[in-house]
């Protein structure tokens, strides 16, 4: 049995406004296991964002218990980079704000940013490269940060399809070959398939865990853009687009 | 957006030489325009179109500036102007962005503030002169003053506003990071309204002149200010004229300092 890295059992969040109350999450409880890439899926407003901010520790729920083993690093939609802090200083952040900026740190984020192909850019500012680099530099700062677990919020989303494919495939070697664990919340159905080991889908707000879908595929090359050719693929995807019973 | 190291076609060149003439072109009317308004403003006077006693002249204005030169008066005059205005700039911006820094911090007290904020804001802080001459004497203290209280509010009320607009998910990255929030402030909502403050900076040297100007027709024993309300009792147009002609000289400097250093300030723009 692998580690279990994040536990949630019987999560619910209520928001409060002065207009009312507003029942995000209702019952929500699965696990990821270390190593395991977990993909959250569900229509627009059911409460995933909510849902990575109580496993980041930023809200608590209303009801039921979170245990989360080791470290979270969180991506955001947009990439986020202060404008006013040049690459370096950007992925430099993170660690300023822990006290942690020392000779190792930064030698790691130096190879970082060699590895990743950003080390000539380190001293530009983030209108000065493109989106994909961005994006790029945004993940560094958050491995910068040595988490365990990742967590994705339509990290890509901001970005336009090309590019898309092309990061999201990036960030899943990266991320497999440092052997993180990672929950990635996506409106892409194909996005999730290709990129997760499990995909939790979720109800209309307030969510519940409609289905978890197990994502076994056969192809040789297993990263999101090899693995789109493999046969399995489409009955997934129309198994969760019928789960997720979209009405326009 | 990578460096272009190609090189430029004939057409780029093109294009860029029409923009260049144009840029010139501007300038070069600007120049004129400036030259010909003296010039006529002169030959109008020579020609006694206008009456020189009323509407002075050129020539003449380069004389008073010898003339009050010759004992340094000039120079204290414009000197107490200068100090004064910087100095009430510096205190009423200084002290709104603290106010506003505060009010950032602590929910509670913005929203206590709010309604004093609005009330104060649309006073016209002319209007509060008289009580500081009578609080604090007939020195430069009220003068300063009033070159602060002109600016203090629009600065709170423009870098509150400008604060919040700072995006929501910038923060919550911070907090992700596990940042106080002390650091929010000086990592993200300092750097990030640092436009904010620049254009707020621009706004308020323009309303401390007019606080201070103001400050010194109502009292004074030196200044630019003093200087056109003694010319314009006594009838020395020539006197009124040529101060005016300083303080717009004097305005437009600061400003251009102003602008140059947001420029090195920005420099990610
Ligand atoms: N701070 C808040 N106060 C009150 N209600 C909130 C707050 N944040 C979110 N909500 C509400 O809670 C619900 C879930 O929000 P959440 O952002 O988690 O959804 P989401 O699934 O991430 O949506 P999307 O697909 O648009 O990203 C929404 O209906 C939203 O309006
Ligand atoms: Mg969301």
């Amino acid at each position: 049995m692998r580690k279990v890295m994040v536990e949630l059992s019987n999560i619910s969040l209520n928001y409060h406004t002065i207009k009312g109350e507003t029942e995000a999450i209702k019952d929500v409880s699965f696990d990821v296991c270390e190593g395991e890439f977990v993909g959250v899926i569900g229509p627009s407003g059911c409460g995933k964002s909510t849902l990575l901010s109580i496993i980041a520790g930023l809200l608590k729920p209303s009801n039921g218990s979170v245990r989360v083993n080791g470290k979270v690093g969180y991506m955001l939609q947009k990439d986020h980079l202060f404008e006013w802090r040049n690459i370096m200083q950007n992925v430099l952040l993170g660690l300023e704000i822990q006290n942690t900026v020392n000779e190792n740190s930064i030698k790691n984020i130096e190879d970082l940013l060699e590895r990743y192909g950003l080390s000539d850019f380190k001293y530009h500012y983030p209108n000065q490269i493109s989106g994909g680099m961005r994006q790029r530099a945004a993940l560094i700062r958050t491995l910068a940060l040595k988490p365990d677990i990742m967590l994705l919020d339509e990290a890509f989303s901001a970005l336009d399809y090309q590019t898309r494919l092309a990061i999201s495939d990036e960030v899943w070697t990266i991320l497999k070959n440092v052997k993180k664990t990672a929950v990635i919340v996506t409106h892409d159905i194909s996005e999730a398939i290709a990129m997760c080991d499990r995909i939790v889908v979720l109800s209309k707000r307030p969510a519940v865990v409609k289905n978890i879908y197990e994502i076994h595929l056969t192809c040789d090359l297993r990263s999101p853009i090899g693995c789109r050719k493999a046969p399995e693929f489409k009955e997934y995807f129309n198994e969760i687009w019928k789960e997720l019973d979209v009405h326009v | 957006m990578y460096e272009a190291t190609q090189k430029i076609s004939k057409e780029h060149r093109e294009f860029l030489k029409k923009v260049k003439r144009k840029e010139i072109a501007i300038k070069i009317t600007q120049i004129s325009l400036l030259i010909a308004f003296f010039a006529l403003w002169e030959i109008a006077g020579r020609l006694k179109l206008i009456d020189p006693f009323l509407f002075s002249q050129p020539s003449r204005m380069i004389k008073t500036i010898i003339n009050l030169s010759k004992d340094g008066s000039l120079f204290t005059h414009i000197w107490v102007t200068l100090s004064e205005t910087l100095i009430g700039f510096a205190l009423g911006t200084f002290s709104g962005i603290v106010i506003a820094v505060l009010l950032w911090w602590s929910d509670f007290a913005s929203k206590v503030a709010e309604p004093y904020l609005i009330v104060l804001n649309s006073l016209p802080k002319i209007a509060l002169g008289p009580i500081f001459i009578v609080w604090m004497g007939n020195g430069e203290a009220p003068i300063i003053t009033m070159g602060l209280a002109i600016s203090l509010i629009v600065t709170i009320i423009s870098l509150e506003t400008g604060f919040k607009q700072v995006d929501e998910d910038k923060i919550k990255l911070l907090k992700t990071f596990g940042a106080t929030k002390f650091q929010i402030l000086t990592k993200c909502i300092l750097p990030a309204s640092i436009p904010t403050i620049m254009s707020a900076i621009k706004i308020n040297m323009g309303l401390s002149w007019v606080g201070v100007i103001t400050g010194e027709f109502l009292v004074s024993k030196a200044g630019l200010g003093y200087l056109i309300v003694y010319g314009g009792q006594v009838f020395k147009l020539d006197i009124v004229m040529t101060s005016v002609l300083i303080l717009s000289i004097l305005a437009a400097l600061m400003y251009v300092l102003l602008v140059y250093i947001e420029k090195k300030i920005i420099k990610w723009q």
